[in-house]
């Protein structure tokens, strides 16, 4: 295994979210339809604040009403102009391919070329019985519906044929993306096969890293690396999904991050038979050997700074908001990550840099 | 030391081969087809075990680690591992995974299925109740305080055994449970799926349940 030069990619912040229902200052859940309003005013905001990406998770249950991420997202581009816009993730297999390309290069052309794609399933799994899908037939559904899209993104009439949908024969499928094409990545959650599907196709690889040691994702980096190299294909950027929230200090955000953390995941728990979190699991997570990116501007940078040199990543994309929680702690989280939070993983990074150069080099 | 084969390089596959041959074990691992393709997997995520053809890997192992998603199971050839002891690791998770007809019998855990199915091998439960990067992470020496506790269920007390020692090696303190049916309680819904737990406290949430 080889250490990794110089990073040859720029480094790049993102927020995503779920677009969980916010709730009023009296507690009460806003209606799906405030919610999502409030979501393009948190993407104008993400913009104004110098942040580089954002990115909505497709959902289809009441806490997360987002089904259709993309038109939100071409609110969002249409009142900005510098922030690139994107889905976190598209779940492809429950998906059209073509729809999918058609509907994100209409949302680039209306950014003018800020669109972006992340695929995979995530923690979504509503959208299989919603459009008639089997999760248990999850993988092949991904494997052909990936490798139409990677055809789509080429451009030009496309002739095809596959099992998931009707075949396209010397079909022009429109609009063009403004720039011929937009950067595509699969996201990643611990399967070590999705990371090769990746690198075959030549899209870059984000790791959803949502519990425990953001470390432990290393070899998946070292694994796309060696496998772009066995696919002839050039270097290709790596990035880190994970929680969190910023607030002033590490008690304010502790405290309004953790009931609701405590309440989203204890109802998920019910549902899929798993343990419900602790206060010692959370303190855990929200340490360095955990995954969870709470606290201070401070205290999120250096984690975030920790996590993208573990894994010689060159983007973070903080996933925010947690239902229940208000629009104005969002706002806040917002401003503070745009603001504080990012200068300073790019001084603590720039700082690393400096110091990894200057140290003497021995020769023979 | 049993020698080892780890069916799957999904999930949970290569971080278990990892564990094993961290733990000195002589490991191969293997998925359905051609080892060449899991050979990258492999030697990134596990370097040490030998990427082999199913067949050869259990031929060669006295013990196999069956990691396969659970939806191939049905497809799954019971003579390739007759006559081994095989340590299931699968759960049957429908809300995250979907329905599997032959799993659905609720009245039985999914091992006492995979058990009937496997006729002539002997089936040992566990490691199913933690996530993988928990068996990445979690493994600590013996002694440690921060040793976590996994079950390990089984209807043959000497394959628990082997199996438990395994576990042990790996870097978890064990709670042995005397028949398959009894390792229900390491599924979802039960009292320690998921959970991080202390031998003490495994022992405690396991015997409340029980009770």
């Amino acid at each position: 295994m080889t250490t990794e030069p110089a990073k040859p990619f720029p480094l790049i912040f993102g927020l995503d979210t779920f677009g969980d229902v916010t709730h009023d200052a009296d507690d009460r859940p806003l209606s799906h339809a405030q919610t999502i309003r409030n979501l393009v005013e948190q993407g104008v905001l993400a913009d104004r604040v110098g942040i580089d990406f954002f990115g909505i998770g497709e959902h289809h249950t009441a806490d997360f009403p987002l089904s259709a991420a993309d038109v939100v997202l071409a609110a969002i581009a249409a009142r900005t102009t510098r922030i690139r816009v994107g889905s976190a993730v598209t779940v492809l297999s429950s998906d059209d391919p073509v729809r999918v390309f058609q509907r994100y290069s209409t949302l680039d052309a209306i950014s003018g070329g800020r669109a972006e794609v992340i695929l995979g399933r995530g923690s979504s799994i509503d959208s299989f019985p919603l459009f008639g899908y089997d999760l248990a037939d999850y993988e092949d559904l991904f494997e052909e519906k990936t490798e139409l899209f990677a055809e789509l993104l080429k451009g030009g009439p496309i002739t095809w044929q596959g099992k998931t949908r009707a075949s396209l024969h010397n079909q022009d499928v429109v609009p063009h993306p403004e720039n011929g094409t937009f950067p595509v990545w699969i996201g990643v959650g611990g399967s070590p096969q999705s990371v090769i599907r990746a690198a075959h196709y030549g899209f870059s690889l984000m790791l959803a890293i949502i519990g425990g040691s953001p470390a432990r994702f290393a070899p998946f980096s070292e694994l796309f690396r060696q496998a772009l190299e066995s696919f002839g294909r050039a270097p290709l950027p790596v990035g880190v999904h994970s929680p969190g929230h910023v607030a002033a200090t590490d008690e304010q955000a502790l405290e309004e991050f953790w009931p609701r953390y405590l309440e989203v995941i204890t109802r998920y728990s019910r549902i899929r038979g798993f343990a419900i979190p602790t206060r010692e699991s959370f303190m855990y997570e929200i340490g360095p050997r955990g995954a969870l990116h709470v606290g201070s501007p401070e205290t999120v940078a250096q984690k975030i700074a920790q996590t993208l040199t573990s894994l010689g990543a060159n983007r973070f994309d903080l996933k925010y908001g947690m239902g229940g929680l208000s629009q104005e702690a969002l706002m806040t989280n917002i401003e503070l990550y745009g603001t504080e939070v990012i200068p300073r993983v790019r001084e603590l990074l720039g700082d690393r840099e400096r110091r990894r150069l200057e140290e003497p080099t021995i020769v023979g | 030391m049993p020698r080892i084969a780890v069916l799957g390089a999904g999930h949970s596959g290569p971080v278990l081969a990892r564990a094993a041959v961290e733990a000195g074990y002589h490991v191969s691992i293997a998925a359905s087809r051609d080892p060449a393709r899991i050979a990258l997997i492999a030697r990134v995520l596990a370097p040490g075990a030998e990427p082999r053809w199913a067949a050869d890997a259990v031929a060669d192992a006295d013990v196999v680690i069956l990691a396969i998603p659970i939806h191939r199971f049905a497809a799954f050839d019971p003579a390739l591992v007759a006559g081994k002891l095989v340590v299931d690791v699968m759960n049957y998770w429908p809300p995250v995974d979907g329905l599997q007809a032959m799993f659905e019998d609720r009245t039985r855990g999914s091992s006492e299925i995979v058990q009937e199915s496997l006729a002539e091998s002997t089936v040992i439960k566990t490691l199913n109740h933690l996530g993988y990067h928990q068996l990445d992470e979690e493994r600590r020496p013996e002694g440690s305080p921060e040793r976590r506790a996994v079950g390990v269920a089984g209807d043959d007390p000497d394959a628990v055994d082997v199996v438990a020692d395994i576990v042990e090696r790996i870097g978890f303190d064990t709670v042995r449970l005397d028949s398959l049916r009894a390792g229900r309680l390491f599924e979802a819904g039960g009292p320690v799926f998921g959970a991080s737990l202390r031998r003490s406290e495994f022992e405690l949430a396991v015997r409340a349940e029980a009770a």
